[in-house]
């Protein structure tokens, strides 16, 4: 009697917190799910069952491989029933359970029975079901049913099937091509669905065969395709086949370009979406291919719909990176755009304008920006610190108002990532503009008397001590340093020290007061701190002879001479013993692997973040590395060293390119060579240089790798002497000799002995480019004249046919190996003429400064006139015979 | 490669975040701890917009997710950035209507917890392995509504709608023969 009672006080509290899932344990549904056994199926108590066991799962609850097997075994007795509610949930946690092969056999003729039912709806899950979780024997047993359903009259049976046979693709290729002629006929199926899946299907089968590709793409896009989906997928084969066919090297008129056009007209927003993004991420788009794609995107700007503004917001954002002149026209909307509801909307936009603005717009857009900054999240204002940084590179102009937006947001409430966005800015700021340092150096200090992250005040601390010394009035950065001492922890305290040593270091006159500073932080509580004091006063008080100087600017400002990773490795190995640390064999070769550098380069480091000294593959990093082998220290003063030429085509056993390292009468050639194969160890890697095809130059020593490692690089040098001075010309080829040892794959470890063996690399030449520097001139007109005029040599040549002016130029620029100057090398799309500039260094340190202008006929015969001018006549001539040549 | 559109992860949270159904089709998030932590971020990201009248959007790590609410509920679709997200969009929509029809209307977390099968069931219909499968909301709670009308239940306790439903199923299948 008293129950109704009870259960309206259940009720009640249900309505603060309601769930049939209340309290519900593990244990106690595995208990009931022994109902699945009861010779009377109750089909109603059972789906409850499985919904509760769905739900555990779904909850994050995980089965013990006992436990689950019982409910599976279990489960499958419940196929005696036809309560298709039952059978529907049945299927569903076959698929959660995902059971083991040896457990499948169980099911598999329930399935396949229901794979031949009457129901649809039971042929069409049973082979879902079935494809998830059968093995490859029995796949060929049901082939036979599957080829019949991707043809059967029911779309959703169809689509079932396809879609199964997308997954099965992965793990058993060779049965599911089978089904072509199926999948064939499933592309001209009256349901969208099952064309979208067919075509993806058929796509898939095919995707290793470009020529069937190309035709499919080719067929379809005559307009048989219905459905929006299958639509978007054909726009994304037709991407793939134009970036295969340009490629391949055809050229003329970009094919299918019309058909994506007349995407952007179709009736289905999301076929139009796809369309105007793959027209936006052709390779080398024209401004005229572009148009019709951001009229598009425009309107879509405007529309009420959240999900079409931000789609259309953020395409034209990366098409800002890229063109930004195309975009200009959409900024209206899109300043409109800064207010809108959805942020992510807002920050697209705003970093959208702050690339595509012009210099006079940047003050009106800092002022909306400003109001909008303390309203959103921090990764969003990452995203505009990072974009305004950019802006300040490009218009360093107004470094003026986007340094007091960056200082105004630095003393504003925020998290690490966000400040050391804010600190990185300043510091590129700093770095690229020199006007701009000492307010910005001011900034920073005055971040650091309130700032809560070590890690950012540690990294200030170094940076003021590099650039503070050089600045007008070094002086008062140091009350800002010192107050650190008092008010920071240790770290901090050691790093401020540090900096102040280099400030009464560099400036003499503030020597005294830096030495009464430093004497007061010797009493400091901490080591570290109380060791750099009086080491550092120890150096400061040297007795100032020129000899110590150096040694002390060495230890100051002196970068360790080795790379940081491998310092890092090394210390990790040694071995804490009676014998010290030996920094001299931490191994000096820089892992350097191009590929990754270059896939890399979009997200180097930049500001704090970036390491001071350029990596080992920089000019800078190649001369530390030469220098530091004693067989290459005499060869004097490096003067160039090219960018690496592979020799080796990509992906094979062993990855060889070179680096051409020029001296004044010697060559080095760098080779960097990778093993890729995991089973073998190389070792004494050597490179035989056959030079009889380079008359001038005589080898005169080589440098064997000793191990090459599975994937990690290492680098085998081989030396020329040549004349002194001048350039000299030749080719060589080279074959990479080495000793390969099995590697046992599980333990690592090398068998003793090894096969001779050698690898035939390409043929390397040492052209005039290699006996140029690069070498930018900030005012070319005045470098011009300059330079006497009557030294000046013109001539001109025909280019012959070339695809467009840019590749002609861009030929000439690699030809001569000068820096083009002013953003010369670029061409608008349409100039039938156009003048680059470029300057360099000729070997000899001789100036040279060449001014090409170019023309183009309606033919596009390509003739250019080249007029030289270098500090020594017979340079000049020789440039001349370079393009004479070339 | 693959260059079909891919679901990564469809979530149904409550007001507080929390999970009342969810399904992985990646391994971005291989563990329950990944998974709640994404579904942490993702729901303290969006609970203050407005998603009740429209569909919205945001980016999170790398991801595009679309979201709606309604009442208690709320719904969301992962894709990678470069997926299109009208694309994502439809399967929200449809997943929601879909939803809308099985509840009859009654979108809150009570009913949805209360018929929790028809939600799974719905996920099922409408995302294989991160394939778009179907997003036509009335063929998908037709086909994951289909216990709620057993055939050997008494009509008497089938709605208008379904009894409809099951009538327009049964044309169809004679038609079809």
């Amino acid at each position: 009697m008293a129950q109704p009672f009870v259960k309206k006080d259940d009720d009640h509290d249900d309505e603060l917190e309601y769930s049939p899932f209340m309290g519900i344990e593990k244990g106690a549904v595995l208990q009931e799910a022994r109902v699945f056994n009861d010779s009377q199926v109750d089909p109603r108590r059972c789906s409850q069952v499985i919904t509760k066991l769905l739900y555990l799962l779904n909850q994050g609850e995980s089965f013990t491989k006992v436990e689950a097997t019982g409910v599976f075994f279990s489960v499958t007795k419940l196929f005696q029933s036809n309560d298709t509610g039952l059978r529907r949930m049945v299927y569903l946690i076959i698929k959660e359970l995902s059971p083991s092969s040896d457990e499948v056999f169980i099911v598999t003729s329930s399935l396949m029975k229901d794979m031949n039912s009457k129901t649809d709806m039971y042929r069409a899950n049973a082979i879902r079901v079935l494809c998830r979780i059968i093995e490859g024997t029995l796949l060929t047993q049901i082939e036979r049913y599957l080829k019949q359903a991707i043809v059967d009259k029911n779309p959703v049976v169809s689509s079932a099937a396809l879609v199964s046979g997308l997954h099965l693709l992965k793990t058993n290729p060779e049965i599911v091509k089978r089904w072509t002629n199926e999948v064939q006929e499933g592309i001209q199926s009256r349901s969208a669905l099952v064309q979208f899946h067919a075509l993806a299907l058929l796509h898939q089968i095919r995707q290793n065969d470009r020529l069937a590709v190309s035709k499919l793409v080719g067929s379809l896009t005559r307009g048989s395709v219905r459905s929006p989906l299958a639509q978007c997928l054909l726009i994304r084969y037709t991407s793939q086949v134009i970036r295969d066919m340009a490629n391949h090297g055809q050229s003329g008129e970009r094919p299918f370009y019309e058909f994506l056009e007349s995407c952007l007209r179709h009736k289905a927003e999301m076929v139009i979406l796809e369309a105007a993004r793959a027209i936006t991420e052709l390779d080398g788009v024209t401004s005229r291919e572009l148009t019709p794609a951001i009229t598009v995107l425009q309107l879509f700007l405007s529309s009420p719909r959240p999900v079409l503004r931000f789609a259309a917001v953020r395409t034209l954002n990366k098409v800002s990176m890229t063109h930004p002149m195309a975009v200009t026209n959409c900024n209206i909307d899109m300043e409109s755009l800064i207010s809108d509801q959805n942020r992510s909307i807002a920050t697209l936009a705003i970093t959208t304008l702050l690339k595509t603005g012009n210099e006079s717009s940047v003050e009106r857009l800092m002022k909306q920006i400003t109001m909008f900054m303390s309203d959103i999240a921090d990764e969003f204002k990452i995203v505009v610190v990072e974009a305004i940084r950019s802006l300040c590179v490009k218009f360093p102009l107004k470094y003026r108002s986007l340094m007091t937006f960056l200082s105004n947001i630095l003393r504003e409430e925020g998290g690490f990532e966000y400040k050391r966005a804010i600190v990185d800015s300043i510091v590129t700021i700093i770095r690229d503009i020199p006007d701009a340092k000492e307010s910005g150096l001011l900034h920073l200090c005055e971040f650091i008397e309130d700032c809560e992250f070590t890690y950012l005040s540690t990294q200030i601390l170094h940076f003021l001590g590099i650039e503070g010394p050089k600045t007008s009035d070094p002086s008062k950065y140091i009350r800002y340093i010192y107050n650190r001492v008092h008010l920071e922890n240790a770290t901090v305290r050691a790093a401020a020290v540090s900096t102040l040593a280099k400030f009464g270091f560099m400036v003499e006159s503030l020597k005294p007061r830096i030495t009464v500073l430093l004497m007061r932080c010797i009493y400091d509580s901490d080591d570290e701190v109380r060791d750099r004091a009086t080491l550092f006063l120890s150096v400061l008080g040297g007795d100032g002879t020129l000899d110590t100087d150096k040694d002390s600017k060495e230890f100051l400002f002196g970068s360790l001479e080795v790379p940081l990773a491998n310092m890092e490795t090394s210390l990790k190995n040694y071995d804490p013993s009676e014998e010290a640390f030996d920094i001299n064999s931490v191994p000096k070769e820089v892992k350097s692997q191009p590929l990754a550098e270059k896939k890399a380069q979009g997200k180097k480091p930049t500001g704090l973040g970036a390491p001071p000294a350029a990596p080992a593959s920089g000019f800078e990093g190649y001369e530390r590395l030469l220098s530091s082998i004693p067989e290459f220290a005499a060869f004097g003063k490096l003067f160039k060293s090219s960018s690496p030429v592979e020799l080796t085509e990509a992906e094979t056993e062993y990855s060889v390119n070179v680096v051409k390292h020029i001296f004044d009468n010697h060559v080095v050639f760098q080779y960097n060579c990778t093993n890729t194969i995991p089973e073998q160890l190389l070792e004494r890697v050597n490179v035989i240089v056959d030079a009889s095809e380079a008359e001038e130059f005589s080898e005169v020593t080589s440098k064997a790798l000793n191990s090459l490692p599975y994937d990690s690089p290492g680098q085998a040098f081989v030396a020329f002497e040549k004349p002194a001075g001048v350039p000299a010309f030749g080719k060589f080829s080279n074959t990479l000799t080495f000793v390969v040892k099995e590697v046992d794959p599980s333990t690592g470890e090398a068998e003793d002995d090894g096969v001779e063996d050698e690898y035939q690399l390409e043929d390397l030449e040492v052209v005039s480019a290699d006996y140029m520097v690069k070498v930018s001139v900030s005012n070319f007109r005045n470098a011009w004249e300059s330079m006497n005029e009557e030294d000046e040599h013109v001539d001109e040549y025909g280019l012959g046919q070339r695809e467009s002016l840019g590749e002609a130029i861009k030929a000439v620029i690699d030809l001569l190996g000068m820096q083009p100057c002013e953003g010369t090398e670029t061409v608008p799309s349409n100039a039938r003429s156009h003048t680059c500039l470029l300057s360099g260094v000729y070997i000899g340190n001789v100036k040279v400064l060449v001014r090409a202008q170019f023309g183009m006929d309606s033919a596009r015969e390509i003739a250019m006139k080249l007029a030289v001018r270098a500090e020594d006549v017979s340079v000049a001539e020789a440039i001349h015979e370079i393009v004479a040549n070339g | 490669m693959e260059l079909h559109p891919k679901v990564k992860n469809i979530l149904l949270l409550d007001s507080e975040g929390k999970r009342i159904a969810a399904k992985y089709y990646t391994d971005d998030w291989p563990t329950n701890t990944a998974k709640e932590a994404f579904e942490k971020t993702v729901f303290s990201k969006t609970k203050k917009t407005n998603a009740r009248t429209e569909v919205e959007v945001t980016a999170l790590e790398n991801n595009i997710i679309v979201y709606k609410f309604v009442q208690d509920l709320h719904f969301y679709v992962t894709g990678g950035e470069e997926e299109n997200e009208l694309i994502l969009a439809s399967v929200l929509q449809g997943l929601f209507d879909a939803v809308n029809l099985l509840l009859r209307g009654n979108v809150d977390k009570r009913e949805a917890l209360d018929n929790l099968d028809l939600i799974f069931l719905c996920f099922d219909e409408i995302i294989d392995g991160g394939i778009v499968l179907e997003t036509d909301a009335n063929v998908i709670a037709e086909k994951a509504g289909i216990n709620s009308f057993d055939p050997n239940a008494p009509l008497s306790e089938q709605t208008i709608s379904q009894a409809l439903a099951t009538a327009r199923e049964h044309l169809t299948r004679s038609l079809m023969k």
